[in-house]
């Protein structure tokens, strides 16, 4: 173990040069961020084996990453924003086709108006797409988390997208605990593919068409396959823990257990949580924060375990879906908690496009939470924070 | 038919050249009936058929393969002897 100080970016590419993979696809320009252009230098400099493709687009990006990934390669790549969007149709493909694939993903706003700055809209647009999405509070988080993604994508046999903040954690210098390069090869092991195009003693035929008999049959799968994954995120973050000492879950709590206002937020807002929590507290508002680290698969069993006692729980969504009932997270966690617990769940939109949160601003929330608990009554269930 | 727990991951076929187990021959609307004896052999029908369902035995033409034929026509629009005429499907 070593104590290094990067930016996101630069912890994202580290761990890719430990990591090895045989293949990179990349195209590294913005909306990309620097990690894979970082990495490129790993290349050239020689200090890593990849075959490094730098394609003319994202969409090209993930389709050359789908073929190296068919053919048995172990393979990565990295992206943001508008990059993860033009790669849409081949995200799906990927995922249908269980190929284990891992891209780091730094959460930034899709145009317009014309926006390069942090928030969820890029990766929640693909929360569909049959991908497990895995999002880190800081460097150290996103460091770890993209080791762990490597032994969970061969594993559940998924692709995984980890997520951290666009420019507040990649952009960001901060100090975290690299494991050494050995430990990194011990722990994701040799990549040995179950199926590969390459393997001409037993051909197969990767991506055929499926039309009414068969589709349905094939999503069943995807639909168990991600659900599995769970438990495969669980085992990974065990074993991790034996070799790091930094114990992951599906989510972290932080002064939960006798609370009865809560928030739930993604990434690096709970580093901001935690102190508006601690004022709250002082203020005589039994709050706490739950930090929801894995999206998809959507771990319900846990956040109802977590949240049960909990009288109202106020949801931070940075990103908005549009015409709906509330934003993503807000969404999901409503559903999941319906019929199970008598919660009162209101939704705050916040910080898109990089729109700065602050310890008051979630000490609004908290407060309002409290405020909603005495009252029992909710004026606005879905509103966005800080907008005028 | 084969439920989600039967088929393998992720949309593969494990076997090599199992499309011959799919006989597109019933998508086909038109049939291309072939003139034995005006036919030369040219070969240009067999060289241009998209499906490889002009079957060719001692470098002559022996027979239409139907059960993959989709009846697209190209051969009977290629042939330089105009030997080969499209039939409606009955």
């Amino acid at each position: 173990m070593k104590t290094l100080g990067l930016n996101g970016d630069n912890a994202v590419a580290y761990a890719m040069r430990q990591i090895n993979p045989d293949v990179v696809a990349g195209y590294p320009i913005t909306p990309q961020t620097i990690a894979i252009e970082k990495f490129s230098e790993y290349v050239a400099d020689g200090e890593v084996d990849t075959e490094f493709v730098a394609t003319e687009s994202e969409h090209s990006a993930m389709s050359a990453c789908i073929g190296a990934s068919a053919a048995g390669g172990r393979v990565m790549t990295s992206t943001a924003s508008a990059g993860l969007a033009f790669m849409w149709e081949t995200l799906y493909i990927a995922s249908s086709m269980r190929l284990p694939i891992v891209m780091n993903v730094m959460n930034r706003a899709l145009s317009g108006p014309l926006n390069i700055h942090c928030d969820h809209a890029d990766s929640m647009g693909a929360r569909d797409a049959g991908w497990i999405h895995i999002f880190g509070e800081n460097v150290q988080e996103g460091y770890d988390n993209i080791i762990q993604a490597v032994r969970i994508a061969e594993k559940a046999r998924l692709p995984v997208m980890p997520c951290f903040d666009g420019f507040i954690v990649s952009h960001s210098v901060e100090r975290f605990e690299a494991l050494e390069d050995e430990q990194v090869k011990g722990f994701i092991g040799d990549y040995t593919p179950v199926y590969s195009l390459l393997d001409i003693a037993h051909p197969i035929t990767s991506g055929p068409v499926a039309l009414q008999d068969y589709y349905m049959e094939h999503k069943k799968q995807e639909h168990e396959a991600l659900n599995d994954s769970l438990r495969v995120i669980k085992d990974v973050a065990k074993v991790y823990k034996k070799l790091s000492g930094r114990g992951y879950d599906t989510m972290a709590e932080y002064k939960l257990k006798d609370a009865d206002v809560a928030i739930v937020v993604l990434g690096s807002t709970a580093g901001t949580a935690r102190p508006a929590i601690d004022a709250a507290r002082k203020k005589g508002i039994k709050a706490g924060l739950l930090k929801l680290r894995v999206f998809r698969p959507f771990p319900r069993d846990d956040l109802i375990k977590t949240l049960d006692h909990i009288k109202v729980i106020a949801v931070m969504d940075r990103s908005d879906s549009f015409g709906s009932f509330g934003g993503p997270v807000f969404s999901e966690i409503r559903s999941a908690l319906y019929g199970a617990t008598k919660a009162e769940i209101v939704d705050y939109i916040y910080g898109l496009g990089g729109r700065d949160i602050v310890v008051g601003d979630i000490l609004k929330v908290i407060t309002e939470a409290a405020t909603i608990k005495k009252e029992r009554k909710v004026k606005h269930y879905v509103q966005y924070l800080g907008v005028r | 038919m084969k439920g989600w727990k039967e088929i393998p991951e992720g949309g593969l076929i494990l076997e090599a050249g199992s499309s011959m187990k799919y006989k597109t021959g019933s998508w086909r609307a038109q049939k291309p009936k072939r003139d034995e004896d005006k036919c030369i052999h040219c070969l240009v029908c067999w060289a241009y058929c998209p499906d490889g369902a002009i079957i060719v035995k001692d470098r002559k033409i022996d027979h239409i393969d139907y059960d993959y034929c989709k009846g697209c026509g190209i051969c009977a629009k290629e042939c330089p002897k105009e030997v080969i005429e499209m039939e409606g499907e009955k």
